[in-house]
């Protein structure tokens, strides 16, 4: 009997579905957005805008661990660039610090700091900048040309000896030649996403209200998450080979590697995929026209695109843009993304993020449940 | 007339959409295997009694039941035992015939050989040729037949049919209405709403609505022959001033002008009213003929929902 109704409900939900398919396989508009939005953004975006960075997440390496190392590091702080989140006297940490991406740049002391302050040839400081983020990598430059100590010494701006630029080393980790593509193109999976899988379930729920077909639909057996799961489902294939499309273009035409694991890309990316289609769905319940889920679907990209970190690093941006920020599905995709694309990490390295778009999913997924009545009124 | 019961039973069902009331308290008692009608104009209330009565909309007050089942609380229950056919095509317009036609009968879940279920409607209503068209580019009349084949695809006892044909041409009502009488004898139940008179008339039973309230019930020759009129039909005074002057009399209900004659709706309680009739045109110079005849069922519409006259 259970399993009687259950295989009922699969037949409609699959129904449902194949319906889908079928309604989008002949609606050629929005059937070539799915390929032309990507190539259109991938295109577009492939240049970004640096802007200046404040409170970068900095993990601290001091070997040296002398009055003279702890002076350099005050000054650091004052410059308000760098934000010492972390200390650690392990380069093991520091380099799972910097690939998990909660330090977007390391600044290593060596023991001998004062020893190679004295000399004139070799490099005093070590500052390594996470390339997978775009702005940052710029930003290192300004703290290479910072007057290191120079108060140290005789008196304030007197004689104190200052360091040439040279002799703080940066290196670039992820993305060596700092190519803005590499930065951009992991990103651009999530943007794209996020912008298509919300706009296309919106507007295709809101389209069965709009052109009557709800109403005999609710007269049918057909339950409200059979319906539901029935019209989201193919739109998760579609984000599928969407993010393939990408993948396939960043590494041809601009030669984006993919460093991680394949698979835990995909999984990750479902991940997101869901959480953008649950947001579509509570959407779909707010709007009574096509125009109307469209306008809100774009409400909702605006701030992902702005704050998420997709153009503008995420520490440069004041608290309370950050909260905001913390709320969007895109803000934490784009941390598991570039971690899991440009730096290696396995999935449990990025749990956090991960955590946060389910809970994300299961709270849009309630709201849109309960909001969709099976009735009219 | 089959030995049965009642298939929806109303009492005091009410809607309210704001402080507009779309249905007001009405009751409703509708026989098993019958075609019942509800006549009346746009806006009356007719579809959002049927959108409660499949459970689409809930009643701000009264209740209903759809054999014996509450359309509140048993609405899963009983949308498996029911055909609705909303007033606007609903089925999918970019999918074919036969894909249309699939899908619903996933969606009630159909057993056995679901093709020979799908084939045999084809035929009922003539949708063999349409079979891999698509909906959108159907003429009204085909909507039509797709719409009730698909609403009866799992065989109904309950058919709830909101103005099924304001879009089509005369031939095909006729043939829509053959089809709603077959499924009757088959044991349906059919609950249509029209405004139609035509239509209305071949109704077993009619319930008139105006307003949210049903203002008049019964079988059509019942409410024909207990219109509270007398009908007059006047030959040769057309295109004058006799329209007006006929309608300033305070016993008469309405005057309306079919080609050249002008068809009065008289109060019955008015003695003499022939006669008085023909003594107000020919004071006015006008030579008229003037014939008792008939009610019809749009005299007992004009009749039942009038504004209450002579202010008693």
């Amino acid at each position: 009997m259970a399993a009687n109704r259950f295989l009922a409900s699969l037949r409609r939900l699959r129904a449902v579905a194949i319906k889908e398919v079928r309604q989008l396989s002949r609606d050629r508009v929005t059937f070539g957005m799915i390929v032309g939005v990507p190539l259109l953004q991938i295109t577009l975006f492939g240049y970004a805008i640096n802007y200046d960075v404040r409170n970068l997440a900095t993990v601290i390496q001091d070997d040296a661990n002398t009055s003279m190392s702890r002076e350099f590091i005050a000054q650091l702080r004052a410059t308000q660039v760098v934000r010492v989140s972390y200390t650690t006297a392990s380069s093991a940490e520091l380099e799972k610090l910097m690939r998990e991406g909660r330090a977007s740049m390391a600044v290593v002391i060596p023991h001998d700091f004062e020893r190679r302050l004295q000399s004139d040839t070799r490099a005093v400081v070590q500052i390594l900048v996470d390339g997978a983020q775009p702005s940052i990598a710029g930003v290192a430059g300004g703290i290479a040309a910072m007057p290191i100590l120079a108060r140290h010494g005789e008196g304030p701006y007197s004689g104190g000896k200052r360091l040439e630029p040279r002799r703080i080393e940066i290196r670039t980790l992820y993305n060596p030649e700092k190519r803005t593509a590499v930065q951009i193109v992991p990103a651009l999976i999530g943007v794209i996403l996020s912008m298509t899988m919300v706009l296309f379930t919106s507007g295709a729920i809101v389209r069965e209200r709009e052109r009557g077909n709800l109403e005999l639909l609710i007269a049918t057996p057909l339950g409200r998450l059979e319906l539901m799961v029935g019209k989201l489902l193919p739109y998760v294939g579609i984000g599928l080979i969407q993010t393939t499309l990408i993948l396939i273009v960043g590494s041809y035409l601009f030669n984006v590697p993919v460093a991680g694991n394949l698979a835990n890309l995909y999984l990750a990316t479902l991940m997101f995929i869901a959480a953008s289609l649950g947001l579509g769905l509570f959407v779909s319940t707010l709007a009574q026209t096509q125009f109307q889920a469209f306008q809100l679907a774009f409400i909702t990209l605006l701030p992902s695109i702005l704050l998420s970190g997709f153009m503008f690093p995420f520490e440069g941006m004041p608290v309370a843009a950050q909260w905001i920020a913390q709320v969007l599905p895109l803000t934490h995709f784009n941390v598991i993304i570039r971690g899991v694309m440009l730096r290696g990490a396995s999935l449990p390295e990025v749990w956090p993020q991960l955590a946060k778009l389910a809970v994300f999913l299961t709270v849009m997924l309630s709201i849109a449940v309960a909001r969709f009545k099976k009735r009219l009124d | 007339m089959t030995g049965s019961g009642t298939a929806i039973t109303a009492r005091q069902l009410t809607r309210k959409f704001g402080d507009k009331i779309a249905v007001d308290h009405i009751d409703l008692d509708i026989p098993q295997g019958r075609i019942y009608g509800f006549l009346g104009p746009n806006g009356s209330g007719k579809s959002t009694t049927l959108r409660m009565l499949c459970g689409m909309l809930l009643p701000s007050d009264g209740h209903a039941e759809v054999f014996g089942l509450s359309v509140v609380k048993d609405a899963e229950a009983i949308r498996r035992r029911l055909g609705y056919m909303p007033q606007k095509f609903s089925l999918w317009e970019d999918l074919t015939c036969d894909e249309n036609l699939r899908f619903i009968a996933d969606l009630y879940g159909l057993e056995g050989d679901v093709d020979a279920r799908i084939a045999q409607q084809r035929e009922t209503y003539n949708l063999e040729e349409l079979r891999k068209q698509r909906a959108g580019t159907m003429s009204g009349g085909q909507k039509q037949r797709l719409s009730l084949a698909a609403a009866t695809l799992h065989s109904p006892e309950l058919l709830l049919l909101d103005e099924p044909t304001s879009a089509v041409d005369p031939q095909s009502r006729r043939d829509f209405w053959e089809r709603l009488f077959q499924l009757a004898e088959a044991g349906a139940t059919i609950l249509v709403s029209t405004h139609y008179m035509d239509e209305a008339e071949r109704c077993h039973g009619l319930a008139i609505i105006a307003e949210g309230k049903v203002v008049a019930e019964g079988t059509p020759r019942k409410l024909m022959a207990g219109v509270e009129a007398d009908i007059f039909e006047i030959e040769g005074a057309d295109g004058s001033a006799a329209p007006r002057l006929i309608r300033e009399l305070p016993w008469v209900h309405g005057v309306t002008q079919l080609g050249v004659r002008l068809r009065v709706l008289a109060d019955r309680g008015e003695r003499d009213a022939e006669a008085k009739l023909r003594a107000l045109l020919r004071q006015n110079g006008i030579e008229a003929q003037i014939e008792r005849t008939q009610a019809s069922l749009e005299d007992v519409f004009v009749v039942a929902t009038r504004p209450d006259k002579r202010g008693s």
